[in-house]
């Protein structure tokens, strides 16, 4: 069928302002989210060039990467942190943006706010100067992490200049196991493609696994599509969308609505449309995962041991693996369910939805966070943390020992006060686990957050097959 | 406003790694500025300095044959990670202008080309004998030259590589983005005027909201 397309190619052939002679498009932007960290050269920029904001109404701002998550009633005390989230208050204030405060409930990670708030939509392209945007696909849209100087052209034009991205579709069959939810079905698709298995693509997860997942789990799968090394992912439109969209603040409503889901039912890729490439997975044996180095590929389930070096023939990907353990602190052949670890971490764009709170929360539920380590659950955003503590999940969680903190982006890199120290091993539900993503000599094992709170119990890394 | 790039003679450098990250190329804890310049001095950091500040003599940008470089060659999958855009203000921060490598992170291969650094693609084997070209130290001197599309290696062969050609043309011209983009404003008002009648359905942001 060659008038086949995919949810991909609908949505991106629906924005197209102009097609340029060698190919490069002029994309409409609908939605432009704005934070702290990216966007102060970009208004830079504007300034400099006499440029105004060219679509407020389709941009937002909020800070979350540099917020501390202690107490908000104090003053941010790194004066650098400080800077910039001033500097983008007076940045939305000059140029007419719309901003959600420091204080506002509302606040929190941009990604976890955007589909929160209603804010992001199928059908619509999204951007921000984050990789991460690419969790916003779960909703069916196309959406995108760009550089500043992207941010600034947006600012400017509400376009981008693109060009269009292959097709890749990630067929996820089989029915989940109990213990295991979409982290760690998007860390054996990582496992499985490569950290660039999906360089030049945009992947679309479909099948039933993927069908079968709430919006929190969807968001979970999109939002590590770039750990895979797409450009973004996305998930067709469905009832369970439709049902998550309806009634958020920003979320159309009325005669609106109506209109709006008319037009979303068609967007589910066509019988037949052509993908670059398929990959297939099935889940129905699948074990909860747990990283091991310093890549996201470098994941194995928890019943797994930490691979040899000695057994790997290439000698630069031997020489890696040695350089990943080295760093890791960890010895060939150790057995993953018996690492230790000195702190846990529950929160991040990833995994600091309330289904995620929950998840911990279930785990904790009686039971006591182990002698000398350190657990946070930090909620993805203010509204997040007042419906936790509206279901009693912050009672729990703290009689377990757990802290309770403010929304923000916290100990998933570090870059406000929660850091890793030196040579500290980190139990974490975020997605890199680069080296000093989270402080300078931090360790990062990532896994889900059910995972996570059996480590916080046990000590180490778990089999949280083992909580029943 | 972008620096133009046309034809470039320098020191290469050698970094015979894959899968460098944007995190090792600028760490996340630095990026806590507001404007683009400075970046260079934390440049590779982790790799370049040890925990007290000191620099570690066996990486490549602290040798004197190549704190100069204006090149960088390195293996797969360059600038994976974080979309950060100080990556590429750092490298040219520090002094360099074009990275080579089999490949590279997509948003790291577009920021590099917005802020008048040359990514180029070729091939491992290469990659591996410009690796070694370095080894002559401070004769290693590699041109690229961008209107003719080739990388000079020292003994004076010539290797031709790929590039898109509107880039091509931005980075030749020292062109940036925007104001092309702005020669287009009649087509993003007429798409705009279709867009209320189209996505009627997607609400305004209200600026007090
Ligand atoms: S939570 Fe982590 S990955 Fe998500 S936006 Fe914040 S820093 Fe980026």
């Amino acid at each position: 069928m060659a008038d086949a397309r995919t949810l991909f190619d609908k949505v991106w052939d629906s924005h197209v302002v102009e097609r340029l002679e060698d190919g490069t498009c002029i994309l409409y932007i609908d939605r432009h989210l704005v934070h702290e960290v990216t966007s102060p050269q970009a208004f830079e920029g504007l300034r400099a060039a006499g440029r105004p904001v060219h679509r407020p109404d389709g941009t937002i701002a909020v800070v979350d990467h540099n917020i501390p998550t202690s107490d908000r009633s104090l003053p941010v005390e790194e004066p650098e942190s400080r800077l910039q989230i001033e500097t983008l208050e007076a940045n939305v204030a000059a140029f007419g943006v719309p901003y959600i405060p420091v204080r506002d409930v509302r606040q929190g990670i941009v990604h976890i706010i955007g589909p929160e708030l209603g804010l992001s939509l199928p059908g619509t392209t999204i951007v921000c100067g984050d990789s991460h945007t690419s969790t916003h696909g779960a909703l069916g849209a196309l959406a995108f992490g760009i550089g500043t100087s992207e941010v600034e052209h947006v600012l400017a034009t509400q376009t981008l200049l693109q060009k269009p991205a292959l097709n890749m579709r990630v067929q996820v069959d089989g029915k989940l196991a109990a213990g295991c939810t979409a982290k760690d079905i998007v860390l054996a698709i990582i496992g499985k493609i490569g950290t660039a298995g999906g360089t030049g693509h945009v992947i679309e997860f479909a099948g039933e696994a993927i069908r079968a997942l709430d919006m929190a789990g969807r968001m979970t799968v999109c939002n590590m599509s770039i750990e895979a090394g797409a450009r973004a992912g996305m998930i067709a439109p469905d009832e369970t969308t439709f049902a998550y969209i309806a009634g958020r603040q920003f979320a159309p409503e009325g005669e609106a609505l109506d209109r709006a889901l008319a037009y979303w039912r068609t967007l589910p890729s066509d019988e037949g449309a052509h993908y670059d490439r398929v990959v297939n997975i099935d889940v129905s044996a699948l074990v909860p995962m747990v990283t091991w180095g310093t890549s996201p590929e470098a994941v194995l389930p928890i019943t797994g041991a930490v691979p040899d070096p000695a057994a790997e023939m290439d000698t630069d990907k031997r020489a890696r693996l040695e350089r990943m353990l080295d760093y890791m602190g960890l010895t060939a052949g150790q057995k993953l369910a018996e690492v230790p670890v000195d702190v846990v971490f529950i929160g991040s764009c990833t995994n600091g939805r309330i289904e995620d709170i929950r998840a911990a929360a279930h785990v904790a539920k009686g039971r006591h966070v182990a002698e000398g380590v350190r657990a946070l659950v930090v909620p993805g955003s203010g509204l997040v943390k007042q419906q936790a503590e509206a279901e009693g999940l912050d009672r729990i969680l703290l009689d377990a020992g757990f802290e309770w903190r403010e929304a923000g982006c916290s100990m998933c890199l570090g870059m406000n006060p929660d850091r890793l120290a030196p040579g500290q091993r980190c139990a974490s539900t975020s997605n890199r686990n680069f080296e000093g993503r989270q402080g300078p000599g931090g360790r990062t094992h990532l896994l889900s957050p059910a995972m996570a709170a059996a480590a916080a119990i046990t000590g180490h890394l778990a089999d949280v097959r083992e909580f029943a | 406003m972008m620096q133009a790039f046309t034809m470039l003679t320098g020191v290469a450098a050698p970094l015979p790694i894959a899968n460098i990250d944007t995190d090792k190329i600028i760490p996340a804890r630095v990026l806590r500025t507001i404007v683009r310049a400075g970046l260079g001095k934390n440049l590779f950091d982790t790799l370049r300095f040890d925990e007290t500040g000191a620099e570690r003599p066996d990486f490549v940008l602290n040798q004197p044959a190549y704190r100069h470089a204006e090149i960088l060659i390195a293996h797969d999958n360059f600038g994976c990670g974080s979309s950060r855009e100080h990556a590429p203000w750092a490298l040219l921060d520090f002094g360099i202008r074009c990275v080579i490598a089999p490949s590279f992170a997509d948003i790291f291969h577009n920021n590099c080309f917005k802020n008048g650094v040359l990514p180029v693609r070729l091939p491992r084997e290469i990659c591996d004998q410009l690796m070694d070209d370095t080894k002559l130290g401070g004769n290693a001197r590699v041109t690229i030259d961008l209107a003719r599309q080739v990388v000079i290696r020292p003994n004076g062969q010539e290797i031709s590589f790929d590039v898109d050609p509107f880039r091509k043309h931005l980075m030749l011209n020292g062109l940036d983005d925007i104001g092309q983009t702005m020669a287009h404003a009649a087509s993003i008002d007429a798409y705009e005027a279709r867009k209320t009648q189209d996505r009627a359905w997607l609400p305004a942001i209200p600026v007090a909201i």
